[in-house]
């Protein structure tokens, strides 16, 4: 809302209503304090009003305690990232104060506990506004002792909705329908809660803001994150089994294949172990339909052996990797786009794969579909790479229409005459297997494997048939690759700066781009979705331009590139392609890619 | 977000790259012959006791008159595990030690195939024993059988889990010392709701236990002892009456259900005793798993399954 707010405190009288066009509000407590919930009720409000919306959250690797923040950010314009400043701070305690305040845009404004948060610091008093409210006594005077802690984000909710004019009975329904169903007194206390955050008075606050109409979409919104689309992407692609083994980010996502699929009448198997999980995966997937395992970090390590059996045996297998901080058990909880490098080349031998890479929510949805039917078609083990930051954070879309996405992946078992699967002669040079149960009227039965083989999938040493395999294998991505849509350039198609991206960092990146372009340089960008293989013709891109930057969460490598900009350097032997890395665990900023892309603009 | 829809594409259900025939009836259908039944020419070295667990699988197949693309065959990596080249039935090869988890995919996927899966001693109580335990417990309805030498064969001869202390292999020339594992016991003790015990050198045996594992509804867990005559030859001589050794079988009174008295049971292993040590009726994954299915179709009210996930999705807006 940037320019919309005044620190000038109007003589007396009630605070004003400025209108603005977005908001950032960044809420920090302590995990348990059920900050995700508030942000969870403005998106999905703001998703409701047909606003944009983009959260971003921190989450502590410990169970219960330990600080963690959400932050979202509602637009009636084009929201890309989840912004790099706070307009407001909504913090719970002393230390949520003192950790986040520095996340503040100049002017911006304060909304402390002041049951807790007892010392305002004299150099930030008069940086930023402070507005003091006793959150957590209003709260157990408003419901009663017994909640303490409870109840404090939604009253919290009600003190934002009255600062940002938001629909009181739109919120009072979607707290209605998150908290109805269970006990009726759970409901009345939510709502007690935040009527009472919402008529308070917050003294000293200046204005209040309301935000200006979005257009009308065509379609409604739904408001979910990450973890959540792609999990529900998999269904409608008409996933019906999977196996995994919990690790954060990716629990998540099995956690509701697990609960869903048994309505769909699919299967979702916890297993002792990532290396069964694929194993499991791959097994269900011979059997028939495309199944998905997933992991994140070590998990992702531990299932590359089967995965180079799914690249020989040529086996349609979804993996989902949501990335989080490495090597080892590295940082659980924060983002890193390190496994660049793993989903497209881990494992031993030379195992052509696939690897795309949503860019946010909405396209963890879509691509988990293109991920199993680029699976079935090329008979090929497909890697989703999403990571901690689209996992968690939640954004509005467009709805699907459902009933024309969805599939039906059921296998087919009519009868055939004979069946080779390692077909070297078939004109589109890719595998397809018979599923079990399929008659074969010549009496030879195909076998899977990961031996060298010949086309009845039967073992060779043969120097020819390994070659012709080997081929066969790598050919069919080609094919590929040559189907793939070529990203289009966000900003000119000429200029000095091309900066690449994957994953996540689509929404800074652009924002970078805009802000560079505005300041007069000629700067653009593209997003790659599909990383293995790259889609042909980005050479054709990157002629147009001075410098070819990849920005990404990797670390400069022993050679001073990130993951993408190696491999990139690799594909196009163009010594322009440079990167800007950082693996800090946290996500690009706007203003740090602008100013690390500084370097390669022309000085004026 | 702003983005456009990703392009994808909705294939047709079936792919098929050879012409479809029509399925012969039942009355069409002669049962298969053992030459029907047989692939490759196993590439197991002459005598090795591999063959006869083969050849009873043949036996298995043609007697019990299953149809060829209904038995799915799936191995680990090994010898033994070398299986699925050398049968007429859909196959699998995977890796070293997870066969059982590819296995338990297929059998939870599609109850209408037998899946057997068949191992050798490295593979299934080695690299794959966390497989073992946890398939045995959650009790995956498939048929596995081990042909236990007692040594690694593929790799030539080095000591396995099941290798007897003092015997002398490539990574232990001065005789093996680590207590090698009871597979008998240690099925039990995961919670395997089929255990036998049965030789390569008695094909009558063999096959009864076979039938036996195969008619079980569960996890089916046959110790094959199979000797490897090129890195462990004469292993089971004591079991073989031709060689002058004693085929024990468990006593007749033996009472199956009982876990405590099939432990005791299987206390001496060289050479043992032969038969069914366990075998108790526990609802299969396959069943819970069913059921639960059912459970949740039950609520669903016949909406398909894009209607489904639309009433997810109304909760989401
Ligand atoms: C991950 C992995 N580690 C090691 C091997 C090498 N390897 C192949 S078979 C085998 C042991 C085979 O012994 P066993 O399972 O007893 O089968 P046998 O050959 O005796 O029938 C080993 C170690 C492998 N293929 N994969
Ligand atoms: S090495 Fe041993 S186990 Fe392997 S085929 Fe030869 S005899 Fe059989
Ligand atoms: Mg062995």
């Amino acid at each position: 809302m940037s320019d919309a707010i005044s620190t000038a405190q109007p003589a007396g009288g009630s605070p004003k209503i400025a209108s603005i066009s977005e908001a950032v509000i960044r809420i920090a407590g302590n995990s348990q304090d059920g900050i995700q919930a508030i942000g969870g009720f403005l998106a999905r409000l703001a998703g409701r009003s047909e606003q944009e919306v983009m959260t971003f959250m921190t989450i502590p690797a410990t169970i219960s305690g330990g600080p963690s923040i959400f932050q979202v950010r509602i637009g009636s314009g084009e929201v890309l990232s989840s912004g790099d400043e706070a307009d407001v701070l909504l913090c719970f305690y002393q230390h949520s104060y003192e950790e986040h305040v520095g996340s503040l845009k100049k002017g911006g404004i304060v909304l402390y506990d002041s049951d807790h948060v007892t010392e305002i610091k004299p150099e930030w008093a008069d940086k930023y506004h402070h507005v003091g409210v006793p959150i957590s006594s209003r709260t157990v005077e408003a419901i009663g002792g017994t909640g303490k802690d409870k109840g404090k984000n939604i009253f919290s909710l009600g003190l934002i909705a009255r600062m940002f004019d938001l629909n009181q009975p739109k919120l009072e329904k979607l707290i209605t329908e998150r908290f109805g169903g269970k006990d009726e007194s759970i409901v009345k206390n939510a709502l007690t809660c935040f009527h009472a955050g919402y008529s308070n008075q917050i003294q000293g606050l200046l204005e209040t803001y309301r935000f200006a109409d979005a257009q009308k979409k065509d379609r409604h919104q739904i408001v979910m994150n990450g973890n959540e689309a792609l999990g529900y992407g998999l269904l409608a692609a008409g996933v019906r089994f999977g196996a995994g083994y919990p690790i954060t980010p990716w629990s998540d996502i099995m956690e509701l294949l697990r609960r869903e699929l048994p309505k769909y009448g699919g299967t979702f198997v916890q297993t002792e172990d990532e290396i069964a999980a694929i194993s499991m995966a791959l097994g269900a997937s011979w059997a028939g339909r495309v199944a998905v395992t997933g992991s994140s970090g070590p998990g992702i390590s531990l299932k590359t052996e089967a995965l180079g059996w799914a690249v020989m045996a040529e086996m349609p297998l979804v993996v989902v990797d949501v990335q989080r901080g490495g090597p080892s058990t590295g940082m659980p909880t924060n983002i890193e786009q390190s496994d660049l490098n793993i989903a497209c080349f881990g494992g031993h031998g030379d195992s052509p794969r696939v690897v795309i890479a949503p860019a946010n929510v909405e396209d963890c949805f879509y691509m988990a579909i293109e991920a199993v039917n680029i699976a079935r078609k090329y008979s090929v083990p497909v890697i989703i790479l999403s990571d901690q930051g689209i996992a968690t954070r939640i954004e509005a879309f467009d709805e699907p229409n459902l009933e024309k996405v969805c599939q039906d992946i059921s296998p087919d078992l009519t009868p055939v005459a004979d069946h080779k699967p390692y077909d070297l002669t078939v004109p589109d040079g890719i595998t397809r297997h018979v599923t079990p149960g399929t008659f074969v009227a010549s009496g030879k039965y195909p076998v899977v494997t990961g031996l060298e083989h010949d086309e009845l999938g039967h073992p060779t040493g043969s120097p020819k048939l390994h070659l012709a395999m080997n081929a066969k294998r790598r050919n069919k991505l080609r094919r590929l690759a040559a189907e793939l849509p070529v990203p289009a350039v966000y900003g000119a198609k000429e200029g000095t700066v091309l900066m690449v991206g994957w994953g996540s960092t689509q929404g800074p990146i652009q924002e970078a781009v805009a802000k560079a372009r505005e300041a007069g340089h000629a700067v653009s960008s593209i997003h790659l979705k599909h990383v293995n293989p790259l889609p042909n013709g980005l050479e054709n891109i990157f002629a147009g331009f001075n410098h070819v930057i990849v920005v990404e969460m990797t670390d400069e490598g022993l050679y001073g590139h990130g993951q993408l900009a190696s491999l990139l350097r690799g594909r196009y032997a163009d010594p322009k392609i440079k990167a800007v890395t950082k693996a800090d665990g946290l996500t690009w900023k706007v203003k740090d890619i602008l100013d690390r892309v500084q370097a390669f603009l022309p000085t004026r | 977000m702003s983005s456009p829809a990703i392009p994808f594409e909705v294939l047709a259900r079936t792919g098929k790259a050879n012409a479809t025939v029509a399925l012969p009836t039942d009355a069409e259908r002669k049962g298969l012959t053992k030459k029907e039944i047989a692939a490759d020419h196993p590439t197991w070295c002459p005598g090795c006791g591999d063959f006869s667990v083969l050849a009873l699988y043949y036996k298995l197949i043609e007697k019990r008159k299953m149809h060829h693309e209904k038995v799915t065959t799936v191995a680990g990596i090994g010898c033994s595990s070398r299986f699925p080249y050398f049968v007429q039935a859909h196959g699998a090869h995977f890796i070293h030690g997870r066969a059982l988890a590819f296995a338990s995919g297929v059998s939870l996927s599609r109850p209408d195939l037998h899946v057997f899966t068949f191992s050798g001693d490295g593979d299934a109580f080695s690299i794959g024993g966390n497989h073992f335990n946890h398939t045995a417990r959650k009790n995956v309805k498939m048929t596995f059988i081990v042909m236990d030498n007692m040594v690694y064969g593929l790799t030539k001869k080095q000591t396995s889990p099941t290798s007897p202390i003092g015997f002398k292999s490539k990574t232990d020339t001065w005789g093996a010392v680590d207590r090698p594992i009871n597979p008998i016991k240690q099925a039990i003790a995961a919670g395997a709701t089929f255990v036998a015990r049965t030789t390569h050198t008695n094909p009558n045996h063999l096959l009864q236990m076979m039938e036996a594992a195969m008619d079980h509804d569960g996890f089916s867990f046959i110790q094959c002892l199979s000797e490897c005559v090129e890195f462990y030859a004469g292993a089971f001589d004591n079991s073989n009456p031709r060689k002058g050794g004693a085929f024990d079988l468990v006593p007749a009174d033996h009472d199956v259900t009982d876990e405590y008295a099939a432990y005791r049971l299987a206390d001496n292993i060289h050479p043992g005793k032969f038969g069914i040590f366990y075998k108790a009726p526990r609802p299969t994954k396959n069943a819970l798993e069913a059921k639960i299915n059912a459970d949740a179709r039950s609520k669903t009210g016949g909406l398909k399954d894009w209607q489904l996930l639309q009433k997810s999705f109304d909760r989401l807006k």
